[in-house]
């Protein structure tokens, strides 16, 4: 095996999803594609931060990476398995070690469970049996890991702050003790002080037990703060992977999410230029590339011939004029 | 020259009293801030000032809130059904609550313009068109006859926003208007309440709690927290020199690329709910400068000019 895939803890190889929408007696259905040819690996023991706007298809990458989706082509690897060859068993075996912290807190934990509860459906999840002792000490050395009270065990999840929930929830995927955590904007219902409370957190938990994260966000700010490698998509493709925090955009899009971006600091204002139309419709997405007609530097290869994934390692870009 | 004032104003729901003495001015041609983690009393200012209270069992337990040198608080609703919308415009978060499903675009706007302004159809029609061009809305004849649904959550507020100056109003009062968008409109949102205020010379109030929509937009700021205000100031002197612990924590609390590893902290704890607010200063369980007085003494406001601080300790500098 070579030093690139040992390294390399899960690895998307031309993923693609399509979903089939509406269709009846008389409309023929229609296909979206909500991920189109991803390749990408994902490096054991850092974070990689996937961005980008509404419909971009990150939050669908995430359940493929998992397949908690199927794909409609191409194949997840997942420690040398290829996830889409198993069985339901062997599947759910592997959860163990591949677990996903959703969004709403609020969704991910049954209201009728009490906390203790919702902590041991994991091992019930996965057929293993725990005494009544093992729970208790197993549901205490949980709580106490994602910094909350034991004392909260026997409280119901309308009795917590969102914040709360949120860790109730990394207390879950936490359970098998996984080596990677899909985290699915796992701050974005939450207020500020809360969110950097829960960022702490997860970047305690990163270093404490090695662990792989695989972070989507719509912030490029806190993504830029939190992630290794920043992975850029718009409309279901990767159109830049940027090798660190502070590398300089070279995809058009990407520096208009950059510049969209405000800061916290009054002397950093930018005027925001009167460009830009909409997000095409990913029902009906142009020839070329998909941002050229967002794109101020667009030119008429841009509109027909949709640029390619340069293949350089490091700095990857998908445009026919990258920025320098 | 003031606008709008608001002195130590304190309402009440039932037994509770959720905004407790706030004060703060905004005057024409300026955007004020105002900022604050859910359950501090942002939207709670803006139904207060709208005269709105009533719909949620509120009132107005005492202070002063004066509009262009009309006392709100003693409006009766006839009165308020003149400046509603005519001389206070509110966009709100989700503008679905603003529109109509099932009223094409430009009926909605040219309504506010005939029932506010008296104007003809033709003239509204008109009147309307030219306030989407100036929202940057493409097509806008052909999106005055389209509905809703037909349009993206940034082009419904920017129709939202466009409704809103319809009447020709003094004040606009924005809660949280970008929460919803995507980055890049929300970007564009902004850019255009922004000219909206340079080039009108209205007044905007702006309810957000994203810091960094407040360093771009706002010349002022008020720092709300659990009911009353925090501290008030120009928005350099908010960032450059925060005087409340509150204002300091909230700062540090937001990622910024390039930012070393592990220094994003948090607050610790939550905003209590108004049932539970502490004695003293409501902010004594999470401020990392809390002394025996914080948690007895509701601290006083010390006003300096246009900026004001409610803490004990606001001459100590933070730990950097």
């Amino acid at each position: 095996m070579s030093d690139a895939a040992s390294n390399c803890l899960l690895s998307m190889r031309g993923l693609t999803r399509e979903f089939r929408i509406g269709g009846g007696l008389f409309s023929p259905a229609k296909v979206l594609r909500a991920v189109s040819d991803v390749w990408l690996d994902v490096p054991r023991g850092r974070v990689t931060g996937i961005v980008g706007e509404s419909g971009c298809g990150k939050s669908t990458l995430a359940r493929l990476a998992l397949r908690l989706l199927d794909a409609t082509a191409g194949s997840v690897i997942f420690d040398d398995v290829e996830l889409g060859g198993l069985k339901s068993g062997e599947l759910r075996e592997l959860r163990r070690r591949m677990q996903m912290v959703f969004q709403d807190p609020y969704s991910s934990v049954d209201p009728r469970y009490t906390i203790r509860e919702a902590l041991v459906e994991p091992f019930r999840v996965q057929r293993i049996r725990l005494t009544a002792a093992e729970a208790k000490s197993r549901v205490e050395e949980m709580l106490t890991m994602v910094g909350l009270s034991p004392h909260l065990a026997s409280s119901y999840p309308h009795q917590l702050s969102g914040g709360q929930k949120q860790r109730v929830g990394i207390a879950r995927a936490l359970a098998h003790k996984p080596s990677f955590l899909v985290l699915d904007e796992p701050t974005a219902s939450l207020d500020v002080s809360i969110q950097a409370q829960i960022v702490a957190l997860l970047e305690y938990l990163q270093r404490d037990l090695g662990l792989t994260y695989l972070f989507i966000s719509h912030d490029l700010g806190l993504v830029r703060y939190f992630c290794d490698t920043i992975v850029v998509m718009y409309l279901g493709r990767i159109v830049e992977i940027l090798p660190n925090a502070v590398a300089k955009p070279r995809h058009p899009y990407t520096k208009t999410l950059l510049d969209s971006t405000f800061e916290p600091d009054p002397s950093k204002r930018r005027h925001i230029s009167r460009l830009s139309g909409e997000i095409p419709s990913a029902f009906d997405l142009p020839k070329g590339c998909a941002f050229a007609a967002r794109c101020s530097h667009a030119a008429d290869r841009c509109r027909q011939e949709r640029p390619e994934m340069s293949d350089a390692p490091g700095h990857r870009v998908a445009c026919h004029y990258p920025l320098n | 020259m003031t606008l709008l004032s608001i002195r130590d104003l304190s309402v009440c729901i039932g037994r509770l009293r959720p905004l407790d003495g706030i004060s703060f001015n905004l005057d024409k041609g300026e955007i004020l801030g105002v900022v604050g983690e859910s359950g501090s009393g942002k939207s709670l200012t803006a139904t207060s000032i709208m005269g709105l209270l009533p719909l949620i069992g509120g009132k107005v337990l005492k202070g002063s809130m004066y509009f262009d040198g009309i006392d709100l608080t003693t409006l009766d609703e006839a009165s308020y059904r003149r400046l509603r919308g005519r001389r206070i415009a509110l966009i709100s978060q989700n503008p679905m609550t603003s529109l109509d499903p099932i009223v094409r675009i430009g009926a909605q706007i040219d309504q506010m313009a005939s029932l506010h302004l008296g104007l003809s159809p033709q003239k509204a029609r008109a009147r309307s068109i030219e306030l989407m061009e100036q929202m940057r809305i493409p097509q806008a004849a052909t999106v005055y006859g389209q509905y809703p649904h037909q349009l993206s959550g940034g082009m419904k507020q920017r129709i939202v926003v466009a409704m809103a100056l319809a009447a020709d109003p003094d004040l606009i009062i924005a809660d949280e208007p970008t929460t919803a968008l995507d980055v890049t409109i929300q970007a564009q949102i902004v850019q255009i309440l922004i000219d909206l205020v340079r080039e009108r010379g209205l007044a905007l109030m702006l309810i957000t709690h994203d810091m960094g929509v407040v360093a771009q937009a706002c010349d002022r700021v008020v720092v709300l927290y659990a009911g009353r205000v925090a501290e008030s100031n120009s928005v350099e002197g908010i960032f450059a020199e925060p005087r409340h612990p509150y204002t300091r924590a909230l700062i540090r609390c937001i990622p910024r690329g390039g930012q070393a590893r592990g220094s994003l902290v948090g607050i610790p704890g939550v905003v209590p709910r108004v049932l539970d607010y502490p004695r003293g200063c409501r902010f004594n369980p999470r401020c990392d400068l809390a002394q025996p007085i914080c948690y007895t003494e509701t601290p006083p406001v010390h006003a300096d000019g246009s900026a004001a601080v409610a803490c004990h300790f606001s001459e100590v500098r933070a730990h950097v």
